[in-house]
């Protein structure tokens, strides 16, 4: 058969459809896991109110209000009556009244149904920077009377607004998670490639490195890095120095995709080719090999941030992570450390429930770019 | 056999010796020493110590020598005569105090493999004969939310519920009257009432895992052809099961060991200090708040070598089980 005749036989419809490019093969396959997609748009809320915790967030992380301490969750409320006894829809929550509890001898608040604070949107604030950089005086919602409360999450033992440190917490902890897998990629990917491209001793070293550092258990690690830090550094430092800690756990992981990908790909025929080619070491890494496992490395990275997230929450947890003036999701958990206290303000356990849905998204949505990253598996 | 247990010996020893290394140097990392820490606190208090005072303070714990002829004391002196230096805090030998609370971290953890093995085998072996049937979607869920849900919240949560439905608190793992007793069945009964709880708490996330695999595993099996062959010669359902497929999906399952005991040591250790049991995990806490560093140091290491050593007793079942591992071939 000629050449010209095997052209004329391929029909151009299925050209087409051979011609899809990799990015698009990748996103079919990314959308047939549907628990990923929905976790694609859990973890993008979630990113996205890290991004803009300043203007979501109702109050200050720090505003205290030592009328309200452990004022119970109002709840939101959409739909009222208005004057003449109509449906109306308007978002309100209920005021407090505060009662003495005859056991415990001491004041606590419960929702008053007679009063109604209506909650408006862009309301006037003082100003603030969003992101520490661009100037604003508006938030998203608050109450426009005066000293109205609003705590629709509940607050504290210092009265402070649950719902807006929780906003401000997303913030840090995902950042962390995101940070500390980055700094992990880094050390992973030049470890892991070294060791997966020149092999011989150098590759052993790392591995039993690798193996050492899986074998031990990490909290007792953690913890006595942690301790290490000084008590003096600013809150900016400590936060640096705890990503630097989990990455020195983290980026095992990662080097080990990385060696892996390599070993796979050094034998592979367009290597030796462009090798041969007389293309340099820096040449075939580069421009051959990364940008074929680049999907994989990003699904593994995906794969590590709930393990960073949950490793911060447990150091925070512990009072030994980041210190009282950061929020994040373990220093608001450390709050409900204690029984007593959890037993009069359960809700301050609400953290607990954005760390599982955001350890769960990004779980499910490394699956998914799992199996995108080679989608012409199976 | 002998070669490859030669072999893991040699390694075994070389993991310790890096093990007590990185652990000793963690302790000497904090600016400061205890000394100063102590200081701050007795000036805090109005007391006055010289400088006199202070040197020959410095000169009894050595800690004015470099890092390696400190690191050496240490280490020989563990290795002479088992002495694993003072604690400055309790002014007693580091062994007096941590073996009582080591045991109960070793039998909490003991137990909690027991319960992850016990509950986690017959699930995974009915989630993958029955797949995709309710139980099996149950499993699933569960193992999201074992994998998901960070185990101090789940203690956390645990304590609320039991103290919001019974009144009680959960907490400890005797009651004071037999805190210090011996062993006996009374004690034994005692100490169950009290560690059920944390048992279910380290147990859970092992287990969630442990489902999966053993559901992957004995799901690769069942396709095999000698699983037909079982059932073809008339062989009862359950001994065609039982007897093949679910004896060659365990031996990846013991492998696990390997990995599970790190985490199972690093979660046992926030479970205990939030449900404030007498284990090595709240000790290791509090001495590395007041830098009391031959404790701290001692746990840390000991904690390691226990995981270490878990970890050899699971490659040698694992070797005694598979004799392709045994022999270093089939690679």
């Amino acid at each position: 058969m000629t050449a010209e005749a095997l052209t004329e036989d391929t029909a151009p419809p299925e050209i087409k459809r051979s011609q899809e490019s990799q990015a698009a093969l990748m996103w079919r396959r990314f959308r047939q896991h549907r628990l990923a997609v929905w976790s694609l748009w859990i973890v993008g809320l979630f990113y996205f109110i890290a991004l803009f915790a300043e203007f979501l967030a109702p109050f200050e992380p720090s505003a205290y209000n030592p009328r309200y301490t452990y004022a119970a969750p109002q709840g939101i409320h959409f739909i009222d009556r208005d004057e003449e006894g109509n449906w109306t829809f308007r978002p309100f929550v209920y005021g407090y009244k505060s009662e003495i509890d005859p056991a415990a001898l001491r004041r606590t608040f419960v929702v008053d149904r007679d009063v109604k604070h209506p909650i408006n949107f862009f309301v006037e604030a003082e100003p603030y920077r969003l992101l520490g950089i661009i100037p604003m005086d508006v938030k998203l919602f608050g109450t426009t009377e005066r000293r109205a409360p609003l705590y629709i999450l509940g607050a504290d033992r210092l009265g402070r607004d649950l719902l807006s440190r929780l906003i401000h917490g997303t913030r840090i902890s995902l950042s962390i998670g995101l940070i500390g897998v980055v700094l992990s990629l880094v050390f992973g990917v030049i470890i892991g490639g070294f060791s997966g491209y020149y092999g011989g001793w150098f590759d052993s070293v790392v591995q039993r490195v690798i193996e050492f550092i899986r074998s031990l258990p990490t909290i007792p690690l953690w913890l006595g890095l942690a301790a290490a830090l000084p008590r003096d550094w600013s809150s900016l430092q400590t936060y640096f120095a705890i990503t630097v800690i989990l990455s020195l756990v983290g980026w095992t992981e990662l080097a080990r995709v990385v060696r892996g990908r390599f070993l796979a790909l050094r034998t592979e025929d367009f290597v030796t080719a462009a090798r041969l080619d007389g293309a340099s070491d820096w040449r075939v890494i580069t421009r051959h090999m990364v940008p074929n496992f680049m999907s994989h490395i990003i699904a593994a990275a995906t794969l590590a941030i709930p393990g960073m997230i949950l490793a911060e929450t447990a150091l925070s947890f512990l009072g030994l992570g980041l210190q009282a003036p950061i929020v994040s999701w373990g220093t608001l958990l450390q709050e409900a450390q204690n029984i007593r206290t959890l037993a009069s303000a359960p809700w301050l356990l609400l953290p607990g429930v954005a760390v599982v849905v955001a350890i769960l998204a990004l779980n499910f949505l490394g699956d998914g770019l799992r199996d995108a990253a080679d989608p012409y598996g199976r | 056999m002998l070669r490859f247990l030669v072999g893991r010996l040699i390694s075994i020893v070389l993991t310790v010796w890096a093990i007590s290394f990185v652990a000793f140097a963690i302790i000497q990392l904090p600016p400061g020493d205890y000394l100063t820490a102590y200081m701050a606190e007795l000036s805090a208090q109005g007391e006055r110590v010289s400088p006199a005072e202070l040197e020959a303070l410095r000169r009894q714990y050595s800690l004015g020598d470099p890092f390696l002829v400190q690191y050496w004391k240490w280490i020989s002196g563990i290795l002479a005569h088992g002495d694993f230096g003072s604690s400055f805090e309790w002014k007693r030998p580091v062994t007096e105090l941590i073996w009582g609370r080591l045991g109960n971290s070793i039998l909490l953890e003991g137990l909690a493999v027991l319960v992850m093995w016990l509950v986690a085998l017959p699930i995974g072996i009915y989630a993958a004969v029955r797949k995709y049937s309710l139980g099996d979607y149950l499993a699933t869920v569960f193992g999201f939310l074992g994998l998901a849900v960070p185990n101090f919240l789940f203690a956390l949560v645990l304590m609320y519920l039991t103290y919001v439905w019974f009144g009680t608190t959960l907490g400890g793992l005797f009651s004071p009257a037999f805190e210090r007793a011996h062993w006996s069945l009374p004690r034994l009964w005692d100490f169950l009432t009290y560690a059920w709880a944390p048992i279910i708490v380290l147990a859970t996330a092992g287990t969630a895992q442990l489902i999966r695999i053993m559901r992957a595993n004995l799901l690769d099996e069942l396709k095999k052809p000698y699983v037909t062959t079982a059932r073809s010669k008339g062989l009862p359902e359950w001994k065609v099961i039982v007897k093949y497929p679910v004896r060659v999906a365990l031996n990846p399952l013991v492998s696990t060991i390997g990995w599970l005991l790190p985490t199972l040591v690093s979660s046992s250790v926030i479970v205990s200090v939030v449900m404030n049991l007498p284990t090595a995990g709240p000790l290791l806490l509090r001495s590395l708040t007041s830098q009391d560093m031959y404790l701290a140091g001692t746990i840390i290491m000991l904690l390691g070598v226990l995981t270490v050593i878990g970890t050899l007793i699971s490659d040698l079942i694992l070797a005694w089980l598979d004799p392709r591992i045994r022999h270093g071939g089939a690679r």
